[in-house]
């Protein structure tokens, strides 16, 4: 595909593409990139995902059609829990508004994007019970409640993608859309660990200001071995034990994850 | 196709002024603050060098060794600039501010400690760099360029994961950028509080974390290495 035929694919699929990316550019916090790169830089990566979003779903292995569908589930599970809160009145405090529109937002887009590559294989939405069968009785009515259920679905959201990229390895392209989801799923978190007063890294394997019914959301993030070296002796003396496990963030099987979510299916 | 890419992506001069590419605001920051400077006791721009020359060429092997080589530059560069911070801290900062910056720091040493480790003998050196265009003095500046390290990070991660071909090296990837991308959400904020800066759109594009080739981030590390940086091994065709 050439660069042209991205740009007038991009075109087709969004009228407005070229209007977005003048905004984008114009803000220039992103400084670093130049305009010119931003321009060519933005099709480019949403190439990737459209090349696979034009019926192809039939030419999916099974094993990517089941981690998409996995990943669907829980971007379904987000989208649905940052949709009713930010149509809450009164439930999210002005000044985190615009954080969690944004999140939300990105939530859709993961659900449109992930729905659109896997086409007729895409699973339905679920029916959801964000009091986590009554654990959470007051999830839409007390922002510490929603604030908390929200950073442990970002947490676990960033641990899951993580966990399944190794099985995405043979289809580069959805490999990297995934890598991409993971990131914004990152700063997500961060974000929401921010504002509940916690670090926007995991400590050890701290349940971080979650109730102890969501240490599964934090279990075996204090790993310090990465491919067979163990960092907390190389550093010790050099790093404390805490910054070397926030150094990495750790995956979650999809056993794990779907025990995590489990209480969330109605 | 990909270099029609590359080609659109930056002209040949550009490449050869990377002063014109990346932290334009560093840079003129730092040229109003260079009395500042040079006033100053702190000499934070230049790490030890093992005896190499700038100017020395450091070839990136290609393959897996070579994305980890790569990965390994950048976390050189992102540790030695936090260590610098902390050790020329600018005037008020603030108790969050050091513990922000302590963070970043354990957490890019940790990054740079297991690359140096996992290469072991297939690693490059230790990098003589510069940053002498960030003034460490002036609190805009060190956020800024803590922003922006932590982006291009963020982004070359993104970008590089599809050229690994052993399993545990994405997985091992996998689980520092997102770390990065933490870093790039709370910089943000403290920068821009209660804003959408922390995902932004132009960080964020249609939901995904932008990406960037390692064609294009090498000429922004390069800025901050003395020696030439020969990435030309390194993969840009997803195997």
């Amino acid at each position: 595909m050439n660069l042209q035929s991205i740009f007038t694919e991009l075109e087709q699929v969004d009228g407005e593409f070229f209007d977005r990316l003048e905004h984008v550019s114009r803000r220039g916090l992103f400084s670093s990139l130049t305009r010119k790169t931003v321009a060519v830089a933005a099709p480019a990566i949403m190439a990737s995902a459209l090349t696979k979003a034009y019926g192809q779903s039939s030419q999916l292995p099974q094993n990517v059609v089941d981690v998409l569908n996995f990943a669907l589930l829980l971007e379904y599970l987000e989208s649905e829990f940052y949709e009713i809160g930010t149509n809450t009145p009164g439930l999210i405090p002005e000044p985190y508004k615009l954080a969690f529109e944004y999140i939300r937002r990105h939530e859709e887009l993961h659900v449109k994007l992930l729905k659109k590559v896997l086409g007729d294989k895409a699973i339905p939405k679920p029916g959801f019970d964000y009091s986590a069968k009554g654990n959470f009785p007051d999830t839409f009515s007390n922002f510490q409640t929603f604030a908390a259920v929200s950073q442990a679905f970002e947490d676990t959201g960033v641990r899951a993608y993580k966990g399944q990229a190794p099985n995405l390895m043979n289809d580069k392209p959805i490999l990297e859309t995934a890598l991409q989801i993971h990131a914004t799923e990152a700063t997500h978190a961060a974000r929401i660990r921010y504002l509940r007063g916690q670090k926007g890294w995991i400590p050890l394997a701290s349940p971080s200001g979650l109730p102890q019914a969501a240490a599964a959301v934090y279990a075996g993030d204090d790993n310090v071995v990465q491919k067979g070296i163990n960092l907390a002796s190389l550093l010790d003396g050099q790093v404390p034990l805490e910054g070397i496990t926030e150094a990495f963030d750790e995956p979650l099987t999809r056993e794990q994850v779907t025990a995590i979510v489990a209480p969330f299916l109605a | 196709m990909k270099n029609s890419f590359m080609n659109n992506l930056k002209t040949p001069s550009e490449f050869n002024t990377p002063r014109r590419a990346f932290l334009r605001t560093a840079t003129a920051a730092a040229v109003t603050g260079g009395l500042l400077t040079a006033c100053s006791t702190a000499t934070p721009d230049i790490s030890p060098n093992g005896g190499r020359l700038p100017g020395d060429v450091i070839t990136l092997p290609g393959g897996d060794l070579g994305i980890l080589n790569y990965a390994f530059v950048l976390e050189q560069i992102e540790s030695r600039f936090y260590e610098l911070v902390l050790a020329n801290p600018y005037s008020g900062m603030t108790a969050m501010e050091m513990q922000l910056f302590q963070d970043l720091r354990n957490h890019e040493v940790t990054h740079r400690a297991f690359y140096r480790a996992a290469l072991g003998s297939a690693g490059i050196p230790d990098l003589t760099l510069n940053f002498s265009d960030i003034n460490f003095r002036e609190r805009t500046d060190v956020l800024e360029a803590s922003r922006k390290f932590a982006e291009i990070g963020t982004a070359a991660y993104n970008g590089g994961g599809k050229y690994l071909t052993d399993p545990e090296n994405l997985a091992v990837a996998g689980k520092i950028v997102s770390v990065e991308a933490r870093h790039v959400s709370i910089i943000r904020e403290i920068e821009y509080m209660n804003q959408s800066a922390f995902s932004g759109d132009n960080i964020v594009i249609e939901g995904l974390f932008i990406k960037l080739e390692p064609a294009e981030v090498v000429p922004i590390a390069q800025k901050y290495v003395l020696e030439i940086i020969d990435a030309h091994n390194l993969p840009s065709v997803a195997a």
